[in-house]
């Protein structure tokens, strides 16, 4: 019964019923419009978007298919559409931030009329020689997509699509050969956990099918919790079947009857996506009991864990599911040994799941032919921070932070200079700029200090300070240290206590020798990951930016210009514009009076520094300046009338 | 039986057994805190027992370490006490040293560690860190002292072992932990009064039992 032939055939034939309808879709000649609606395009407008297009396209009284999608990773771009109208004579259409305005405009013109507006269109998504193609751009072309490459072009509620797009072929591929052979194409492609350590996930795996026990468990670690990291989200609205897809590959490989993913419940969307996925999948057959008419059965289930970023680490996320406080325990033993009720249990995060399908399907040498040689493969990183171009990007392990900064992500937004790059979230290490030229890849990250984490990824200006970065990031780890070791309760405590006193301009000699030393121990003292890693942002940027630490504790100069304490904002005389009243209004504190010569000065008693003057200041002026140490700014009189008449309005 | 050495003494014993009991059995003293020797897995979270181990790379908590035969520790190395003293001083900045009233004067592990490791009880370098409340009551019949405690999880455990189930839990996160309690159960067979073990256990004396 589960010969390799009944197993081909049966995927065969759901295969091809997918591919009937979507070779239907494809015939259909109405004008498509593909929307991008996972949860970052809905928080940029995108339900409003697709009501505007279809209220207009009924206005017009025409025919057009609007086809939800997940997210692409162009942030930026938000709320994105294609627009796929062959009739028209042009090629498919990438539109950025559609307005529903934009939208109404897109429907009367192009769709109604035939023109593409070409002042609006962003380029089109095949090259072709009537408009420039989005593959010139480097945000396109230099991208490498496996796991991402059908977020965006399908719709993540019908299996269909995913199936039509070769889905599933890879784990009916699995189920034909052997658990082993899938464990040892694993191996061979030598893919390594992307939830952040790197740990190859074939040994893993292997442990796992050879440890002691009748049942054992797989689960999907999508508890991500990073600030600024949104990948394993985006992957599970956009594409929530190649992840389960590789989940249930790893767990016929280890040979779990059980699989779950554990998904934090503050992610209701991906949430409802992945659920619907199980179902969709047990109806088409391929979850359930005897699978493809093989011997194998699986169960998934969706686990919502509440939230706590230490459950991201895996004995802890165990502990959560049993039903206890989410506090890490011990290892060894492992939880390859010894997981999910004492069960065999392997817990890999979204992205090594999403990454497993293609390597089935194509090989392992087609794996390893991508990316450097000790990780290949491709890396997913949320760039966000002061760049062009924000967004989810993938790259093949391999390319330069430069690249990745400078070309993909369009470099430093506003002519600012480069300073620093946090990778790796609360747990990574922030670079300076003699480390863009690091290749991206496990080892070379670790190697600089940094780590690829689960691909956060912060770029920040020259108008930053570390220091502050540093703060903030050990208040979060801080606040989420789940309390139960020494090092990690009471050890961030200090950390943070002492990064607040060198922002807030009251730091004293030792303080910098302090902080090394405190955090060297918490590293080597804590239990878990989550206190191993925390005192990394203070470390690196202790190695690479000391003299911002110096400046701070010693001159009480903030050198980027953060630190509230440490600066003073003042108005250049000379710059100032005769009876412009710019700044007074957006003033929340009457801070901004007018000097005997009609221009305008601050009031540094009353200066809350809040920067909105520097804001409202019109460009032509840019006459509102920013110094640190506050002492530097000019004193100018507030002549005595001013002040009793603001005194006066304000109460 | 297997044969280890600590610190160049040679130690026979049944391998598989914690390498922290053995070494307290054989008085060499490992400063700790959590450790019940009946608790599987350790609880490991005081941080305290590190030691090295041939062949391992870095300080270990030797609570966490089973024997195995040929092993070669080393109890006393600047790595291990450099940690067990920033632990140890940790632990200090979020005590309340009033050893003077204290219930547990002259029998604290907090002290003789102190003394051991030569750590003053008031850290120069460390702004003391304490929870707002010195005392709470814990129903029905426990005092609970927040700033007393080292949240070593002695009274948790051992209430899970007498009662099947702790009545007793960790509450709040990363500084501001502490040690709640959930309440009796329905028709219990002994009552917490009666039992008390959480109190007799705790190394600190940070829960009292109140009487009359």
């Amino acid at each position: 019964m589960s010969s390799p032939e009944t197993i081909r055939q049966r995927f065969a034939e759901i295969a091809e019923k997918a591919g009937t309808e979507k070779a239907a879709a494809a015939g259909r000649t109405v004008p498509k419009i593909h929307i991008g609606m996972a949860t970052c395009g809905i928080a940029s407008g995108a339900l409003e978007t697709k009501a505007a297009f279809e209220e207009a396209v009924a206005a017009q009284g025409l025919e057009a298919e609007i086809h939800p999608v997940g997210c692409i990773g162009h942030c930026y771009a938000e709320p994105w559409v294609i627009i796929d109208y062959p009739e028209s004579g042009f090629p498919p259409i990438f539109y950025h931030e559609v307005t529903p305005g934009k939208a109404k405009m897109l429907t009367k013109l192009f769709l109604a009329e035939g023109d593409p507006r070409f002042e609006h269109v962003y380029g089109a998504t095949v090259e072709n020689e009537m408009i420039p193609s989005v593959t010139e751009f480097p945000r396109f072309n230099k991208e490498k997509r496996l796991v991402m490459e059908k977020c965006g072009k399908i719709d993540p509620e019908r299996i269909e699509e995913y199936i039509a797009e070769g889905g599933y072929g890879g784990f009916a591929q699995a189920l034909e050969g052997s658990p082993d052979a899938v464990i040892d194409t694993i191996e061979d492609a030598r893919l390594r956990g992307r939830g952040g350590a790197g740990f190859p996930t074939g040994r893993k795996w292997r442990l796992a099918r050879e440890a002691q026990g009748e049942e054992k468990v797989v689960i999907c670690n999508a508890d991500e919790g990073d600030p600024g990291a949104y990948m394993d989200r985006t992957l599970l609205e956009s594409n929530p079947h190649q992840a389960l897809e590789g989940l249930a590959i790893c767990a016929y490989a280890v040979g779990a009857q059980k699989a779950v993913f554990y998904v934090r419940a503050e992610y209701p969307l991906a949430v409802k996506i992945i659920t619907q996925a199980i179902e969709q999948a047990k109806e088409a057959g391929l979850l359930g009991e005897k699978i493809l008419g093989s011997d194998f059965s699986l169960e998934v289930e969706v686990f919502q864990g509440s939230g706590a970023f230490v459950c991201g680490e895996e004995t802890a996320l165990i502990r959560s599911m049993e039903g206890h406080r989410g506090m890490p325990i011990h290892r060894p033993p492992y939880p390859s040994e010894k997981g999910l009720g004492g069960k065999p249990t392997v817990i890999n995060n979204v992205k090594t799941l999403a990454t497993v399908p293609p390597i089935i399907e194509k090989g392992a040498d087609w794996f390893k032919s991508i990316g450097t040689e000790n990780s290949p493969g491709t890396a997913i990183f949320s760039v966000v921070g002061d760049v062009n171009h924000p967004g989810l990007v993938e790259i093949p392990t391999g390319v330069t932070l430069r690249s990745l900064i400078f070309e993909v992500c369009g470099g430093i937004a506003k002519k600012k200079k480069f300073k620093a790059v946090q990778i790796g979230g609360p747990s990574g290490g922030c670079l300076p700029e003699e480390f863009l030229d690091t290749p991206i890849d496990f080892d070379s990250l670790i190697q600089a200090g940094a780590m690829m984490g689960s691909g956060g990824m912060v770029v920040m200006d020259e108008d930053t300070c570390v220091a502050d970065v540093s703060r903030f990031f050990l208040d979060f780890t801080q606040k989420e240290s789940c309390g139960k070791c020494t090092f990690c309760r009471i050890g961030t405590h200090h950390l943070l206590e002492i990064l607040e006193r060198i922002t807030e301009g009251e730091g004293k000699e030792g303080d910098a020798e302090q902080l090394e030393l405190l955090s060297r121990e918490i590293v080597k003292g804590s239990l878990c990951g989550l206190g191993r890693t925390a005192p990394n942002p203070v470390l690196t940027s202790l190695q690479y930016f000391k003299e911002d630490y110096d400046a701070h504790i010693h001159e009480k100069r903030c050198p980027g210009m953060m630190c509230r304490p440490l600066i003073a904002f003042y108005i250049d005389l000379e710059k100032c514009a005769r009876g412009c009243d710019a700044c007074v209004g957006v003033c929340p504190v009457d801070a901004v009076f007018t000097t005997r010569t009609r221009k305008k000065g601050i009031d540094q008693e009353l200066c809350v520094k809040c920067g909105e003057c520097v804001v409202a200041c019109p460009p032509e002026y840019d006459a509102v300046k920013k110094v640190s140490p506050p002492h530097l700014a000019p004193v100018i009189e507030r002549p005595p009338e001013t002040r009793t008449e603001s005194k006066k309005e304000s109460s | 039986m297997a044969i280890i050495t600590v610190d160049g003494l040679s130690i026979e014993t049944e391998p598989g057994r914690n390498l922290l009991s053995v070494c307290l059995e054989n008085d060499i003293y490992i400063p700790h805190l959590c450790f019940m020797e009946w608790l599987d897995p350790p609880h490991a979270s005081c941080r305290l027992c590190y030691v090295e181990v041939e062949g391992k790379a870095g300080p270990v908590p030797s609570c966490t370490v089973s024997v195995a035969s040929g092993m070669a520790v080393k109890t006393d190395t600047v790595e291990v006490r450099s940690l067990q003293r920033t632990a140890l001083k940790f632990f200090l900045s979020a005590h309340k040293v009033e050893c003077k009233v204290c219930p547990a004067n002259r029998q604290c592990p907090l002290q003789e560690m102190a003394k051991f490791l030569k750590v003053p009880l008031k850290s120069k370098d460390l702004n003391p860190r304490l929870k707002e409340k010195d005392l709470e009551a814990l129903q029905p019949c426990f005092e609970y002292y927040p700033n007393r405690c080292v949240l070593c999880g002695k009274c948790l455990h051992t209430c899970e072992r007498v009662k099947g189930q702790s009545l007793l839990t960790f509450a709040g996160r990363g500084i501001d932990m502490t040690v709640s309690f959930y309440g009796g159960l329905p028709n219990e067979e002994i009552s917490c009064e009666e039992c008390a073990e959480c109190a007799a256990v705790c190394p600190v004396k940070a829960i009292l039992l109140v009487t009359g």
